[in-house]
């Protein structure tokens, strides 16, 4: 019987099996930030253990609250940088070189095929985007996860989702996971991996896949996961060249993480998109999922464009593309957040950031403030924002607020009128 | 090992989300019992009054998909600072339900018609739920009603709660 990728990155990571279907498997990469991990570090020191399994292995970032915005969020950094400094764990990304970690990470080379990854922050699932096992978990498994390098799940079972058709003009990743999302439900994937297949997919970018499985957790997933292709390779090549002789060899040793033609999967699911519109939502449920262009007219108080779902340099190059030559609404507050110092500074170089600017935008450092109501543009109460994010639950950009997710696109469209409409209003 | 026997909370609705459970707001907090205050703030359901309904209680039975959303283990911290050690649900998030069992505290599952009748049979201020952990199952009262609900749970389930945690277990296995 054959396996689905998730079920053979288990069998090479197995260490042990204490009962029924529970696997314990080793970690080859433990991502931290500065709102989970400082609890798991004081606690190992209050336990006497402050040791790290691997200090290579274990990656960390200041990222929700930077520039810190008081004196708390100021000693949630220090706690992790004086960590990252005592257990000598160099790649550490302090302000000036942070960066979302949904998108700073793989930038970074750290994700490849066939890993395993944790880190405290349900989101973690992006990086299945590479064909990895990447699951989001709470302080505690962290904490194992800094200490032992291990972590404990069930065994995988896996729902194939075949994603076939064209997209159309102005249709996007996001358009493609939110009318998933709508389909199977806010819980239609707990304690499974999705795994994203079809012709749709293997066009996409790795920043589209990277947006189709970071809201894999959002149908309740553990991880989304994509076969590693040469799409792939093409990303993460500067920083596998040494491994591999040509980019066809890198492409062909990475096979193994396709799942067998045999596989046994939990459900099979296929899409097809090629008469697919933009999507956004209505309610407080990511499920709640809507074509856009019912919800045409919505005003809304606020656009933001970012974070570890929407703010990487495809998402900016789009945005850009529909704002450019206009000005936002007087009534709508523009903020974007590059999500890492490399795309910023790249999107600078493109003439993106100009474009931003000359429109209206606030354009901010990277980080994730904004989208869990942290820092960088929170909502006051009964304030609207059509936004790139992941989670419109009630109040989580800000008390009382409301939010409505969509693509780049739309979200630019929407911020030129001052309420929720398609981009093909405005795209040259 | 954790307490888990009390009054009851009855929330009744499905997918309450780690944001409402405790709102990203409070993560700046490194303590626990600064999140004391603000369980379930921000939850979207008529007629809960936070600071009046949570007092007192030890355990919540609720719907389907409990607690999903963000891996925030605050909120398991927020209700085990509250006294509450013990959710009784339809279903839950998975990352939720494990930072549960991590923390040594449970998050039990019953089959709807289990969970439809502790709603019908018993919902109000004064039912009391007692676990009996060695024969799985809870013990239900209120006034001159009683019930007992078998429930299941996998032995490393009970290997974390018996151990106080996952953090526990792992030092002594791994």
């Amino acid at each position: 019987m054959g396996k689905t990728v998730a079920e053979k990155i288990f069998d090479a990571h197995r260490v042990d099996n204490p009962c029924d279907d529970i696997h314990v498997i080793r970690l080859d990469a433990v991502f931290c930030h500065e709102i989970t991990t400082p609890v798991a570090i004081n606690d190992l020191i209050a336990r006497g253990k402050d040791r790290v399994f691997n200090s290579s292995k274990i990656k960390a970032v200041i990222d929700h609250v930077t520039p810190a915005k008081n004196s708390k969020t100021a000693m949630q950094g220090k706690i992790v940088r004086d960590w990252a400094r005592r257990h000598h764990i160099m790649d550490f990304f302090d302000i000036g070189r942070n960066g979302v970690c949904h998108a700073i990470f793989p930038e970074k080379g750290f994700v490849r095929p066939g890993y395993t990854i944790i880190m405290g922050d349900s989101h973690t699932c992006t990086h299945g985007a590479f064909g990895a096992f990447a699951a989001g978990v709470g302080t505690t498994d962290l904490e194992v996860g800094i200490l032992k390098g291990v972590c404990a799940f069930h065994y995988p079972q896996t729902i194939k989702i075949e994603v076939n058709g064209a997209l159309p003009a102005g249709v996007y990743a996001k358009d493609v996971i939110l009318s998933i999302i709508g389909k199977i439900g806010v819980s239609g994937a707990t304690n499974k991996v999705i795994e994203f297949v079809g012709q749709v997919i293997d066009e996409m970018s790795m920043e589209s896949r990277m947006t189709l499985c970071n809201m894999a957790v959002e149908a309740g997933a553990t991880s989304g996961i994509c076969y590693p292709d040469m799409t792939t390779v093409e990303y993460l090549w500067p920083f596998i060249q040494d491994e591999f002789k040509t980019k066809d060899d890198a492409r062909d040793a990475y096979l193994k993480f396709h799942s067998d033609k045999d596989a046994v999967y939990d459900a099979l699911i296929t899409v097809d998109v090629g008469d697919l519109e933009p999507q956004t939502t209505f309610g407080y449920k990511p499920d709640c999922v809507k074509p856009v262009h019912e919800m045409h007219g919505t005003p809304v108080d606020q656009v933001y464009i970012g974070s570890c779902t929407n703010g990487r340099l495809e998402d900016l190059r789009i945005a850009a593309s529909v704002l450019k030559g206009y000005r936002i609404s007087d009534t709508v507050r523009g903020i974007v957040s590059p999500a890492t110092p490399e795309i910023f500074s790249r999107a600078l170089e493109e003439g993106i950031i100009k474009v931003f600017m000359d429109a209206g935008f606030c354009v901010t450092n990277p980080t994730c403030g904004a989208c869990l109501g942290m820092s960088n543009g929170v909502l006051a109460e009964g304030e609207v924002c059509a936004s790139t994010t992941n989670r419109n639950f009630f109040g989580r950009m800000g008390k009382g607020g409301m939010v409505h997710l969509m693509s780049p696109a739309t979200a630019a469209a929407t911020a030129i009128a001052g309420f929720i409409t398609n981009s093909k209003l405005f795209k040259g | 090992m954790k307490q888990f026997k009390g009054k009851v909370l009855f929330l009744d609705r499905s997918d309450i989300n780690t944001d409402e459970i405790i709102p990203a707001k409070y993560l700046i907090e490194i303590s626990k019992d600064a999140l004391r205050p603000h369980l379930l703030e921000d939850l979207k359901l008529s007629d809960f009054e936070p600071s009046k309904d949570i007092a007192g209680k030890a355990i919540i039975v609720t719907r389907s998909n409990f607690g999903c959303g963000s891996s925030r283990e605050h909120a398991p911290w927020a209700l085990e600072v509250n006294g509450i050690n013990l959710v009784i649900a339809e279903s839950f998030a998975r990352i939720f339900r494990q930072n549960m069992f991590n923390c040594g505290m449970m998050a039990v599952e019953l089959q709807q018609d289990h969970i439809d009748r502790l709603f019908t049979d018993f919902s109000g201020d004064q039912t009391i739920i007692e676990t009996d952990l060695p024969n799985s199952r809870f013990i239900v009262s209120s006034g001159k009603t009683r019930a007992e609900f078998p429930f299941s749970i996998s032995d490393f389930d009970r290997a974390l709660v018996e151990a106080g945690g996952w953090v526990e277990y792992a030092d002594q296995n791994y």
